[in-house]
């Protein structure tokens, strides 16, 4: 076993994976260390089953038992790969917008809000501004159902952000959207991770969005493929 | 979980053998003897019994699968599938009793068949004198169940058809030009059936050893052994506990044979499949199926609307002479009078079927969120649950009923709701497991990383999101309870009344129009429960549409 290096070594603001490894049934899928500043996209690119999901699922502590990581997590230098996932503070959007289907939009928004925001009228004040920030004022009462598609996107990442998260994770969020809705949203996405200097990583198949991400693109690959 | 469903039945079974053999100390039986068995084999009515029995179980299965095929095969991706579905749907909750007596009702000599035709077309002026109900061959039973084990194995059909893949494999069948039932026999059936295996041989096990349905239709001289078994069991003479406790052993062996005859012949129907289905053929009977099918859906939703008409008549019946098929004059006498008696039993009946189905719910849930929480996949164990569906409730109840008595957990509401959870819980987790293991866990994530704690995902998102297939699950553990019959009667030694014990009780030549009102008082608790379901739902959700759509 090598020494780790001392945390003073590693950067203390942004997402650090430092020699992180994950494998399934002893076969590891792909080892990775990487620094990632606060604003700084990384694009994760590979063919599906390279272990992106994976990947953004171990960050995040939502993997699947049956897989296996090892390595450290940090988190603007807090060590977070022991935590339970609703203490890590790393967001992530999915390929679906996955607002709650049985809260309105507000509801949705609102579940996001830390609880630290007392108040009703405050939390509803919360939910009004973040919605007319993006153009959607007056839809905190709508039933998310009744949304287009791309109305759905914007809420979704605005659930995110207003759980107020250290690093954002994208799971392909861009890839059922059609061309023209895509290269809006995702610039819109971009451009509010930037604004809050939030570090992300992009897990994606598509070299516009790995393009549009304007960073470091890696590609997965297990040890000994490449 | 396990420990619940598997110990009475593990315990009950201890209970019957020991007796068979002649060994229970509390009835003077201190030593080990096969004089049970002789008394038992020396019934003269036992070989027709059992032959009854069997052919009841087996006709019962035989049909209804193969009704189910016919329908599958002749509406599969039609449009009137949907209300071939809609039409048999309701029939699930529909208990069987309730149902026994209303078909009853239709097909008497004194019936609303013979009254439609006479005198017209039969020139009868008094009911004819024929063997309709109760027939020694079990045909009317046989009828009844079948009415029921239909919708059931349709809906087990329907669950398993995504499954199976069963659209695309029609689909490219037909495109290679086999016709619709050829191409369902050949290429979806052949998956449909591992999946079907399970529902097929419970409606195997039950029409084998059903009790409550067959007091009210089956044969009387002699009766289906199961109904054998019951009178031994119940006959005050204690020294014939220890002969039924031989039948019931009897009855156990007959059900574990006919499932081991039935796994024989579907080996045997698979090779004969397996040759068929290579040569080619693209027409299976086509133009016959396709005009049975929809007769057969017609009538069994005709045959339905008969038998609660007929109910619902009777108990409002003031006089209602043959070959009249409208009663001469109304009342609601009868109602009112039984209703001054039955309140207190139907408010019991509902109160033990709440609680029953809450506790079963409570348990399937905290079993199924543990999956999910360690994200274990199911464990195989887990099948045992279903053990209490396949053993004959006849052949460990009157065991089980001797433990309870020793525990003094007899006679009182909560020994029977123990009972009745043990039969309760294998339908609530079949019915929520599914929905629950397919609701999308980035749900739980996204929920997880925006903050909310592990109960808090639960609580606030899971529980809401599955809250109809949670009400749907509870309605379905409930319509159970109400109509366990068995259990309610041994459990609760005959001091516990349900509108199910009330009901059956009633076999034996009471008023029609008492019967009515009772039958209807237990068809109504189970609909009530599932209207219940499926309103609460549409009210939270109105302004929900993903939630009210789905």
């Amino acid at each position: 076993m090598s020494e780790t290096l001392a945390s003073k070594d590693l950067p203390s603001e942004g997402l650090v994976l430092d020699r992180m490894t994950v494998s399934l049934k002893h076969r590891v899928l792909f080892r990775l260390s990487l620094a990632l500043k606060p604003g700084e996209i990384v694009a994760v690119m590979g063919p599906s089953g390279s272990g992106k999901s994976s990947l953004l699922a171990a960050i995040c502590g939502t993997l699947d038992p049956a897989f296996e990581m090892d390595g450290r997590i940090l988190l603007d230098g807090r060590p977070i790969e022991a935590e339970p996932p609703e203490l890590r503070r790393t967001g992530i959007l999915f390929q679906d917008d996955l607002l709650f289907p049985h809260l309105s939009v507000g509801g949705n928004l609102a579940f996001g809000l830390p609880a630290q925001v007392k108040g009703r009228a405050a939390r509803r004040a919360r939910v009004e501004e973040a919605l007319s920030a993006v153009d959607l004022e007056g839809f905190a009462d709508r039933d998310p159902a009744t949304l287009s598609g791309g109305q759905r996107a914007r809420i979704s990442l605005l659930r995110v952000l207003l759980s107020e998260p250290r690093a954002v994770l994208l799971d392909e969020p861009f890839s059922k959207l059609d061309t023209a809705l895509r290269a809006r949203f995702r610039a819109f996405v971009f451009e509010e991770l930037r604004k809050r200097g939030l570090p992300a990583l992009l897990a994606t198949h598509d070299h516009a969005d790995a393009k549009a991400a304007g960073g470091r693109v890696i590609v997965l690959e297990p040890p000994g493929a490449a | 979980m396990l420990a619940v469903l598997v110990l009475p039945v593990v315990a009950g079974l201890t209970a019957i053998l020991l007796p068979a053999f002649g060994y229970w100390p509390a009835l003077g039986g201190t030593h080990f003897t096969l004089d049970p068995w002789r008394a038992l084999l020396a019934l003269p009515s036992l070989p027709r019994s059992l032959g009854v029995s069997l052919f009841v179980g087996f006709a019962t299965t035989v049909f209804s699968l193969g009704a189910v095929t016919m329908l599958m095969a002749a509406f599969l991706g039609t449009r009137a599938f949907a209300l071939v579905r809609r039409l048999l749907s309701p029939l699930l909750s529909v208990p069987y009793v309730a149902l026994a007596f209303g078909l009853a009702f239709v097909i008497a000599p004194s019936g609303l068949i013979f009254r439609l035709f006479s005198p017209w077309a039969t020139g009868l002026e008094r009911p004819p004198d024929l063997l309709i109900i109760n027939d020694p061959y079990g045909l009317s039973l046989a009828g009844a169940l079948v009415l029921k084990e239909i919708p059931f194995l349709f809906l087990m059909t329907l669950a398993a058809l995504p499954q199976a893949d069963a659209p695309r494999a029609f689909t490219s069948a037909r495109t290679l030009g086999y016709r619709r039932v050829a191409a369902f026999a050949k290429v979806v059936m052949p998956r449909l059936y591992p999946q079907l295996r399970f529902p097929v041989l419970a409606v195997l096990a039950y029409g084998l050893s059903v009790v409550d349905a067959a007091l009210v239709l089956g044969p009387n001289t002699p009766p289906t052994l199961a109904v054998q078994v019951l009178r031994l069991a119940d006959d005050p003479d204690l020294a014939l506990h220890f002969e039924a406790s031989a039948a019931s052993v009897l009855q156990f062996a007959l059900v574990l044979s006919a499932i081991g005859l039935w796994l024989v012949l579907e080996r045997l129907a698979g090779l004969a499949w397996r040759q068929w289905v290579v040569a080619g053929g693209r027409h299976c009977g086509e133009a016959w199926i396709r005009l049975a099918a929809p007769l057969l859906a017609g009538a069994i939703a005709g045959l339905v609307v008969l038998a609660f008409s007929s109910l619902v008549l009777w108990s409002i019946s003031a006089t209602w002479r043959f070959p009249d098929i409208w009663p001469q004059a109304f009342t609601l006498e009868v109602w009112r009078r039984e209703l001054a008696i039955g309140l207190p039993i139907v408010c019991r009946t509902l109160l033990l079927g709440a609680g029953v189905a809450g506790a079963a719910l409570i348990i399937t849930i905290l079993c199924l969120e543990n999956e999910v929480r360690r994200g274990v996949p199911p464990a195989s164990t887990l099948n045992l649950i279903y053990i209490p569906l396949l053993v004959p409730q006849i052949a460990f109840l009157t065991g089980t009923a001797s433990l309870m008595i020793a525990l003094h957990l007899d006679g009182n509401g909560f020994g029977v709701g123990l009972a009745h959870l043990v039969f309760v819980l294998p339908y609530v987790f079949m019915s929520l497991s599914a929905p629950w293991r397919a609701y999308d866990p980035r749900y739980r994530a996204t929920a997880l990383l925006l903050g909310a704690s592990p109960w808090r995902a639960f609580w606030a998102v899971r529980l809401p999101m599955l809250a109809r297939a949670i009400l749907i699950a509870g309605a379905l553990g409930f319509a159970i309870s109400v109509s366990q019959y068995l259990a309610t009667l041994l459990i609760g030694g005959g001091r516990f009344a349900t509108v199910t014990t009330e009901a059956v009780g009633l076999a034996a030549g009471a008023d029609r129009r008492v019967i009515g009102v009772f039958a209807l008082m237990q068809a109504m608790l189970p609909f009530l429960g599932f209207a219940v379901a499926l309103v609460v739902p549409a009210l939270l959700f109105r302004n929900r549409r993903a939630l009210r759509d789905a």
